[in-house]
């Protein structure tokens, strides 16, 4: 591409680098940071992503396409918003968590009943968890397995819903025998 | 006067047709396949309660006796997205494959091009185009809830659609699911005939005809285009059909409808249209107790 990227442009999408080694946008995450992540964090390993490419636009809205494109792009969207790197702690998107939080081995919490139904209210609850503080994949029994509802903020005895608004139901819990 | 009654002489069965349109839709949803299958959908609602009927032409479709689609756990975890009986006809006639460029060029909001991506186990691309921005945003967050990877979405008219960013130039196939009169739409909304005009027929017959045109030019020879449309006016259907018949490489091909249809029909009001729309496929409310529907697939030439 002639029009090489030096930094993030709001309407444009650009590829992530394949490591930090090879940014050329300052501050964008790379691929393998990406994979590392959702690795470290939840145990997801990076071999499902293998066929998806990662996407910037905006400056820490990262995108997950399951096909390539040339980059830089200008379109509205591609693919599916995947994660947050802005802040220190990088936060999953509901969607990728209800798409890919199924392959999680950590930092799963698993909420049954009422506690299901309030976190997909978008209501905060206090629950104990011995494991870690920061973003949860919080998870229930449907159709017979076990599938992910949304991420969850654990911190201080207590978690957060962050189901957007726009996906918040209030269902009726349920029965767990 | 009921703008219907221009299509009484189409119709077998006039009465049947004109109580069906009086009817209210069954509420019907489709199985998200990106997510889950139909077996765990089924189970899922009969753990909460839910009733539901399977629709027999479709293991996917399953039509709910209670209303609103959206208030149950399947929906929530994207499993299930409301989409009418034969709205899941057309992507059935493309019949895009996993892997390939396939372009929606009236996408919004997203129903046939979610439906799309799950036909190509969300693999490949599917560019979903619409001209409005509002409807892009439904689009978009339908496509997030059922966990779409491979939709681009863009913001074009879909009559000088351009390639020029994106990596390939032809699609492998398209689908034009066109602005309309949207007569067949009555059982859903009972007001959509109070601003019918013949005057509007004929405008949004013209944009019909630019966007099915530039979907044939920008999809490789032997390529497959589907035109579909929910409204029953020949002006908007075959007419159009027949205009890129004439003007674009391209000819109709038979496919099978798994709803019950009646042809398309090759004279209306003193104009005649090439015998081939007889491979297109009107479907009326009464005939599969759906909304109503017109539905044609053409392979592009060269
Ligand atoms: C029948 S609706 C599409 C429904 C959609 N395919 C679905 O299944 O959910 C027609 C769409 O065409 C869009 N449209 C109208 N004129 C257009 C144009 N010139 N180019 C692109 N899209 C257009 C409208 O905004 C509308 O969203």
């Amino acid at each position: 591409m002639s029009d090489a990227e030096t930094e993030n442009v709001g309407q444009q999408f650009g590829r992530l680098p394949a490591t930090d080694a090879d940014r050329e946008v300052e501050d964008r995450a790379s691929r393998e940071a990406v994979l590392d992540f959702f690795d470290r964090r939840f145990g997801i390993e990076p071999a499902v992503f293998e066929d998806f490419t990662f996407w910037e636009k905006g400056k820490g809205k990262i995108w997950i396409f399951a096909d390539d494109a040339p980059s830089p792009i200008r379109v509205e969207g591609l693919g599916m918003t995947v994660l947050r790197t802005r802040q220190e702690h990088w936060k999953p998107t509901q969607s990728a968590i209800q798409r890919f939080g199924g392959h999680a081995t950590k930092n799963v919490i698993e909420i049954d009943g009422e506690a299901a139904a309030a976190f997909a209210r978008g209501e905060d609850q206090d629950l104990d968890w011995d494991g870690d503080w920061g973003y949860l994949i919080a998870a229930h029994e449907v159709g017979g397995e076990r599938e992910p509802i949304g991420v969850g903020l654990y911190v201080y005895g207590e978690l957060r819903s962050t189901v957007p608004k726009g996906n918040q139901e209030s269902l009726s819990p349920l029965s767990t025998d | 006067m009921n703008p219907l009654e221009r299509y009484a002489p189409l119709v077998d069965d006039t009465e049947a047709f004109f109580a069906a349109c009086e009817r209210p839709l069954p509420s019907v949803v489709r199985v998200n396949t990106i997510k889950t299958d139909p077996e765990r959908v089924r189970r899922a609602l009969d753990d909460e309660g839910i009733e539901y009927e399977p629709v027999d032409w479709h293991d996917g479709l399953l039509r709910l006796s209670d209303g609103s689609p959206g208030t149950n756990w399947p929906y929530f975890h994207g499993w299930l997205h409301g989409q009418e009986e034969v709205s899941a006809v057309p992507a059935l006639a493309l019949d895009p494959q996993p892997g390939e460029k396939v372009w929606d060029s009236c996408a919004a909001p997203g129903s046939k091009t979610t439906q799309l991506s799950a036909m190509m186990d969300d693999r490949g691309t599917v560019v979903g185009n619409d001209n409005n921005l509002g409807r892009l945003s439904s689009l978009r967050h339908n496509a997030e809830r059922l966990g779409v990877t491979n939709l681009v979405v863009t913001k074009q008219d879909g009559r000088n659609f351009s390639l020029k960013d994106f990596g390939f130039d032809e699609f492998d196939r398209a689908i034009v699911d066109a602005p309309c009169s949207c007569e067949g739409t009555i059982r859903k909304n009972p007001t959509t005939l109070e601003e019918w005009t013949l005057e509007h027929v004929h405008s949004v017959a013209a944009v019909q005809k630019g966007i099915l045109s530039r979907a044939v030019q920008a999809t490789k020879p032997g390529g497959t285009v589907v035109y579909s449309t929910c409204t029953f006016a020949p002006e908007e259907n075959e007419a159009v059909v027949d205009h890129v018949l004439d003007t674009e490489d391209c000819e109709v091909v038979a496919f099978d409808c798994p709803l019950d249809s009646v042809s398309g029909v090759t004279e209306w009001e003193g104009d005649s249209y090439d015998s081939s729309v007889t491979d297109t496929h009107r479907i009326y409310p009464h005939l599969n107790d759906t909304g109503g529907f017109f539905c044609a697939k053409l392979e592009v030439g060269g």
